[in-house]
């Protein structure tokens, strides 16, 4: 039997995805931006958090409006209460973004302290995690959700890596800490988005199969 | 961390729309009152009808909300004893003024009942064909289109068409209630008022028939009485909580069901109350 909540539940996730692409693409901004020394590009991501707050208020209210108006049960109610928790990691993607981007518009005071290579790396590993994330999403792909959350380690490897790089730089040269203290703290932001891709897999994996892989509790 | 950045301040995000968009509204009440006897159980409602959206009301057994709906149309008074005061405009006119021809409004005004009524002596294509040939429409033709149209608005032509000769009550009773609401709407209503209009049938019929009524919102102007309360929050853009005879509150569906402002309300919809 067709059922208009169908209609509505498609319109959740089209949203749901509308925002996924908004948070995809901030992060790519704000790395572009640290990257190519862009100052207009890192203001525009201070600028673009807001649509991706505006969407997150909104589809919250859907999902507590579709809940109360359809009472979902089985996979509908996995679906609303997935995406209720997505939006969430989706928020939180753009506030770091915001937050590299702020660290940009500071680094941009000042000469590069090194070339960036473990940081655009790191950057486009969390940003396919992202991607993946929500492609799994959208084709209920469990196993690509799985591999979201085993490529998390790679993301921390790295983070380590270019900390204790820059540790060193520190202790040689406190002059230095200033700028390596932003790149540490942009590191550490990339990571953050790497574990928001990684609670988003999680979410995915509940929603499709209905048992939850988070906290090793499916052994993976 | 370095010298702090320029603070930026993001422009405010706007909150979320609350309300589903109108325009106008179908039926206007203003001050209802409706006594049975000496007995007073509908009390000074005013509410609106907004056009080509579903209004539901709830409340619990004995809130009155039957004996509202029944005003709606002029049928609260054919019980003896009953009265009416106050007006409901549609369209802005008073159907209770001097000189309305009841008949008339409740053509423009048509309503679907608890219990699945076809005439038991008619068939399936002469129970829809009745309101027109009642007003005069007599033509093969005319009334052929009518019945298929109505059949079809009410999701009930593919099941029906070959056997469009059968009696009415040959059919199953969510197929029945289906039936009389293509002949609520075979006199083309301006509006289609529903008391329980499910509460005889099972959860598949009712799943077909709140399919219908959410469908029916883009033609018509629809109200409905149930005492469902999840029926109300599936169907309706718009519901009214009755306590008493009174209006509690009048709003969204997605505000009553997520946010109701009156503790009464919430204390029934959350199943705390009675």
């Amino acid at each position: 039997m067709q059922r208009h909540f169908d209609e509505e539940l498609k319109q959740l996730r089209d949203r749901l995805l509308a925002m996924g692409g908004a948070s995809e693409q901030i992060v790519g901004k704000a790395v572009k931006a640290l990257v190519e020394r862009n100052l207009a590009l890192a203001q525009e991501v201070l600028r673009e958090d807001t649509a991706i707050n505006q969407m997150e208020v909104e589809i919250e209210d859907l999902c507590l409006n579709l809940m109360a108006r359809y009472q979902p049960e089985a996979k509908d109610l996995r679906t609303v209460a997935m995406i209720f928790k997505i939006v969430n990691d989706l928020e939180r993607v753009g506030d770091q973004a915001v937050n590299i981007a702020e660290r940009t518009v500071d680094l941009l005071k000042e000469p590069l302290l090194k070339p960036l290579i473990d940081i655009p790396r790191m950057a486009a590993l969390a940003q396919q995690m992202l991607k993946d994330a929500l492609d799994a999403f959208v084709n209920h792909n469990t196993e690509m959700a799985r591999d979201v959350c085993r490529r998390d380690e790679q993301v921390d490897h790295l983070n380590d890596q270019i900390y204790k790089e820059l540790l060193v730089f520190m202790t040689q040269d406190p002059k230095t800490i200033i700028r390596a203290m932003d790149l540490i703290l942009v590191g550490r932001h990339l990571e953050r988005v790497a574990d928001h891709a990684t609670n988003i897999a999680e979410d995915v994996y509940y929603l499709v199969k209905g048992t939850t892989i988070k906290h090793r509790l499916a052994g993976n | 961390m370095s010298t702090p950045s320029e603070p930026v301040m993001p422009p405010r995000i706007t909150p979320p729309a609350e309300e589903p968009r109108v325009e106008g509204a179908a039926l206007a009440v203003e001050k209802l009152n409706a006594w049975f006897g000496s007995n007073h159980v509908v009390k000074d409602i005013s509410i609106s009808f907004p056009k080509h959206h579903v209004t539901a009301l709830i409340g619990p057994s004995g809130c009155g909300k039957s004996t509202f709906i029944r005003c709606l149309n002029r049928m609260h008074e054919v019980v003896p004893g009953a009265r009416v005061s106050g007006s409901v405009l549609l369209e802005g006119d008073n159907i209770y003024a001097e000189g309305v021809d009841p008949v008339r409004i409740r053509r423009r005004i048509g309503m679907v009942f608890q219990k699945p009524n076809p005439f038991p002596t008619m068939s399936i294509y002469d129970n829809v064909a009745a309101g027109l040939r009642l007003n005069g429409t007599n033509r093969v033709s005319v009334l052929d289109a009518a019945v298929e149209e109505g059949l079809h608005l009410a999701a009930l032509w593919d099941e029906v068409k070959d056997k469009l000769r059968a009696p009415g009550t040959s059919l199953s009773g969510g197929q029945q209630q289906r039936l009389c609401i293509a002949r609520a709407l075979a006199v083309k209503p301006e509006i289609l008022l529903m008391d329980e209009p499910c509460s005889a049938l099972d959860p598949i019929a009712t799943g077909k028939i709140e399919e219908l009524i959410y469908q029916l919102r883009e033609r018509y102007t629809v109200g409905i009485v149930t005492h469902n309360m999840q029926q109300a929050a599936r169907v309706s853009s718009f519901t009214g909580f009755l306590l008493m005879g009174e209006l509690v509150e009048f709003g969204a569906t997605g505000k009553i069901f997520t946010n109701p402002k009156d503790s009464r309300t919430e204390a029934y919809i959350t199943g705390r109350f009675g």
